[in-house]
């Protein structure tokens, strides 16, 4: 009884917190630093977009979020703790391990697994990191699939899908994970034009039903309309901060005009 | 006009068959022990522990760069002077046969490995998979298939390269041969049974060598 009071008093000072905090980023790839302190708290079902010109360090950013890469100097929180430098958990930090399991990624150029199929690519996690047992991750997969619009699509193999669909089955395989954060790295950017409305409409459905992202993107319109906060990086540093409107619509920084400007031409 | 005579060779074609069971023994022996020596030189490669790392290179770059030749006959030779103690020609040469393509595995598995695109690996490590679940469920299963046609070639090679040994006086297929030949004076029946019974092994293994090659080019 007692124990049970008492997490459900944990679950709550959660769910008040940030869910994701980047304290202070720093990353250096030998005397090029991409990185020079960068910070970001993430509220729960909170959507924040990063935009920027290339080389600004947003993909370098997103990818400290879940250890990808890890920052040269600064801090990285997950539920109020701190994220250590080691895979497993321990007593004064959350392994990275934890950290990815509970943070989802999508990439650029998709990497799925090309030796299995769009289902397996998807039980993949929930059998292999959560070990769930066949039955029970299929039956996730299914689902998640089904909500992408590829349920007609799981017995296939990568290579014979569109990018589109490629792009659809990793945003299902990062779902299938339930995770708590789902960071999307320019995940249209690959995709020929006419494939780039598909995937958007599934990340909007997701937004819409309260998931929470930090989106890699250079689809201003979208990341005006879903966002609900916009950071605008260069030379690694946050540049301007703010809703959509402030950041995007109305920027009062030049740099930021400047590059908004060419988007809507 | 050379008058063909096989029926002398023939008559020793116990020697022959012993020859080739003990080739056979060498070129398993050494494939076993080489693909053991070559996951761990593969392994010490891609370790990231610099020193370990340049031991290995040390390692694959004298085998790779000297003819197993040379080898035999070093390991045979001049090894027991350096280190004080005799070793046997079937030690030596089951020693050298499998360092010497075991430094071949180790740069095909190394190949294989890291020909796998950097995306397989963060993929793994984004859904939360350790670096142990990400190289047995997603690197290895693409690499293997990367890695089997070199693997099963330079294994052919090792079939023929095993007849080197003759030379330390190990009673392969090649010694045998010239044991008959000995007996007979007989070399052109006796070499060329020789050479016949390497062709009717390796040939059909290349055939399969081939076939495999082409099946796993389908599934691409």
């Amino acid at each position: 009884m007692t124990v049970q009071t008492e997490s459900a008093h944990r679950k709550d000072q959660q769910a008040d917190g940030p869910v994701l905090e980047a304290e202070g980023i720093r990353k250096a790839f030998g005397a090029l630093t991409v990185l020079n302190g960068v910070s970001l708290s993430l509220a729960r079902g909170e959507v924040v977009a990063l935009i920027g010109p290339s080389g600004s360090g947003k993909s370098t950013f997103i990818r400290c979020l879940n250890m990808l890469e890890t920052p040269t100097a600064g801090a990285i929180r997950f539920m109020g703790r701190p994220v250590g430098r080691r895979f497993r958990d321990e007593p004064g930090a959350t392994g990275i391990g934890t950290l990815r399991r509970r943070v989802g990624m999508v990439f650029q150029h998709f990497n799925l697994f090309p030796h299995k199929t769009v289902l397996e690519n998807v039980t993949e996690g929930p059998r292999i990191v959560l070990g769930l047992d066949a039955t029970a991750a299929d039956a996730i997969a299914r689902d998640i699939l089904a909500q992408v619009g590829l349920a007609e699509k799981e017995q296939a193999y990568p290579s014979h899908l569109s990018g589109g669909q490629k792009q659809r089955v990793a945003i299902a395989r990062a779902l299938a994970m339930r995770p708590d954060v789902l960071l999307l790295d320019e995940v249209t950017s690959a995709l020929d034009p006419e494939l780039v409305g598909e995937v958007l409409t599934v990340i909007r459905r997701l937004a819409n039903g309260g998931m929470t992202m930090v989106i890699v993107t250079h689809e201003m319109a979208f990341a005006a309309d879903i966002a609900d906060r916009v950071l605008f990086l260069e030379h690694g540093v946050v540049c301007a901060e703010g809703s959509p409107q402030d950041v995007l619509i109305n920027p009062q920084n030049d740099r930021v005009k400047a590059f908004v400007s060419r988007f809507n031409q | 006009m050379y008058k063909w005579d096989f029926s002398i060779v023939t008559q020793y074609w116990d020697l022959f068959l012993y020859g080739l069971w003990i080739t056979t023994l060498y070129t398993v022996g050494s494939i076993i022990l080489g693909v053991l020596i070559g996951m761990m030189t593969c392994g010490a490669r891609l370790s990231g522990w610099k020193s370990l790392n340049f031991i290995a290179r040390v390692y694959q770059e004298t085998f790779r760069c000297s003819p197993l030749l040379v080898q035999l006959l070093w390991f045979y030779y001049a090894f027991p002077l350096l280190v004080g103690i005799t070793i046997d020609n079937h030690v030596a040469a089951m020693l050298t046969l499998s360092l010497y393509v075991g430094s071949f595995y180790a740069e095909i598995f190394r190949g294989g490995i890291v020909s796998i695109e950097k995306g397989q690996r963060e993929a793994a490590a984004a859904i939360g998979m350790s670096t142990a679940q990400a190289m047995r469920r997603i690197i290895m299963p693409q690499a293997a298939k990367r890695m089997l046609p070199a693997f099963i070639n330079q294994s052919v090679i090792q079939f023929k390269n095993t007849s080197l040994v003759s030379v330390i006086s190990v009673s392969d297929l090649a010694y045998m041969a010239a044991v008959v030949n000995g007996q007979t004076y007989r070399p052109l029946e006796s070499y060329t049974v020789m050479a016949l019974l390497y062709i009717a092994v390796l040939f059909p293994l290349t055939q399969v060598a081939d076939w495999i090659e082409r099946r796993l080019r389908a599934s691409d």
